[in-house]
């Protein structure tokens, strides 16, 4: 059974308010046998320091991500990832992180991949919940596993692979990365590592949003009201449009479509999680140097892709 | 490869992967803050930009003929994985002849065994910390 959803004022204005809880709202549920705190960090270690009281740990790279190909888990393997941190089709599973919930709104992405329901993000994640002086822990939460059916991932709704890209020309694109990398500056100094994409700059006619305009300085999000005149005023999306969002390797767009589609209400968007690793090292696609989106090519219809 | 980095990377290889795990969480306690004169002067340090969190270095290399090298680092502690590579790089290279340094082998980091648990990623950062590390050795020992 559901936990009732978070009721105040801030919350109240945006599109979903269910898919957001504050600290408040957490640290009165923690024992409720109805929800399932999970903590996903960028840092595979962070857990260990120090979490949320009976906060399960979950990481995106060992967790969600396919060991070998590049892509995610399939249903019996998620059936397995949620069962064993005691999360059942009908949980209330509340997701927070490091970095303003970056990799928490990440697997919260990968969730709905999955149909899970009932999935939200603590507003501020762990740096409000540790500014507010609340509550960690080192100790392991005890855990008893339960059945999880396997379900088959739906991607098409709200993931978006090359091609679709491809055929998308001629609506709107975000990129949700840094000026720098936006605009391709971003190059590899001798000795240093190679960054991995063979090309700099982005997808023609994207306009750069990077992803943390839509955090607070506290890493809460942002209001209705404010991220309406970042999206719609500045970025130009209008309702109705079908908006798609890309980052590195999918992750800081997660945040994005996070706020596009449940903060803002926008129906379709789509992560595009190949993003530039992919898109920068693919043959013959188009790519925009510079701080200008540039023009929208002609749309690539047939197959391209998976 | 210098004995006390082998030692090092024969605890990691003799243990399972959750147990390696810890050990880098011990690691990432252990490393030790910068001195003084470095504390404050973030110009003073790099930044090790392929890593995921923020993290700092510098060297200073001593008399030759040794030249021995001192390592310093600097990441926040909720960074505790880069801390934790960070300071199996100090335990293990930290008071070395330079040329000991240079010598190590660039794929040192691949043998801790992480890299299924860490993601290649990951791992990147810590190696780029060892490339850093290098070029700085040479470049002060070119002079």
């Amino acid at each position: 059974m559901p936990a009732p959803a978070e009721q105040n004022e801030k919350f109240s204005a945006y599109a979903q308010p269910a898919r957001l809880v504050s600290t408040d709202w957490l640290a009165a549920n923690l024992g409720s046998g109805s929800v399932v705190v999970l903590e996903s960090d960028e840092d595979i270690l962070l857990y260990e320091t120090g979490h949320i009281p009976g906060a399960r740990k979950i990481d995106w790279h060992t967790d969600l991500n396919d060991p070998v190909s590049r892509d995610y888990i399939d249903g019996e393997q998620f059936a397995a990832v949620a069962g064993s941190r005691g999360i059942g089709r009908d949980t209330t599973v509340v997701i927070y992180g490091d970095k303003s919930n970056w990799w928490a709104a990440y697997a919260l992405w990968v969730f709905t991949l999955f149909g899970h329901d009932d999935v939200r993000l603590l507003d501020g994640g762990r740096d409000k919940w540790i500014a507010e002086g609340r509550e960690l822990t080192t100790d392991k939460p005890e855990v008893t596993a339960v059945d999880y059916p396997v379900v088959e991932r739906d991607d098409a709704p709200i993931r978006a692979y090359i091609g679709d890209v491809l055929n998308h020309f001629g609506n709107p694109l975000i990129d949700v990365r840094s000026p720098e990398e936006y605009s391709g500056e971003r190059t590899t100094m001798p000795a240093y590592p190679e960054e991995g994409t063979l090309r700099g700059g982005h997808i023609p006619s994207a306009v750069s949003v990077p992803w943390g305009r839509a955090a607070a300085e506290d890493g809460t999000f942002r209001t209705r009201e404010e991220l309406e005149k970042i999206y719609r005023d500045e970025a130009g999306l209008a309702e109705g449009d079908n908006v798609v969002a890309y980052c590195r390797i999918g992750e800081r767009s997660s945040h994005t479509w996070f706020v596009l589609k449940y903060l803002l209400g926008f129906e379709n968007v789509r992560n595009y999680d190949g993003s530039w690793t992919e898109w920068g090292n693919a043959v013959r696609v188009p790519i925009v140097k510079g701080s200008e989106p540039g023009a929208a090519p002609q749309p690539r219809r047939g197959r391209h892709g998976a | 490869m210098p004995a006390q980095l082998a030692e090092i990377v024969n605890d990691f290889q003799s243990m399972e992967e959750s147990e390696r795990l810890e050990l880098l969480l011990d690691f990432s306690r252990s490393l030790p803050p910068l001195p003084e004169r470095l504390a404050g002067h973030p110009e003073l340090l790099e930044q090790v930009v392929e890593c995921q969190s923020p993290l700092f270095l510098t060297i200073e290399v001593g008399q030759a003929p040794e030249r021995a090298v001192q390592l310093y680092f600097s990441a926040p502690p909720e960074a505790p994985t880069t801390r934790g590579f960070a300071s199996v790089l100090h335990e293990g290279l930290n008071g070395l002849p330079a040329e000991q340094i240079l010598a190590v082998p660039d794929d040192v980091t691949d043998q801790l065994g992480l890299t299924r648990a860490i993601s290649p990623l990951r791992m990147r950062g810590m190696a780029a910390m060892l490339g850093r590390v290098k070029r700085k050795i040479r470049e002060a020992t070119a002079a």
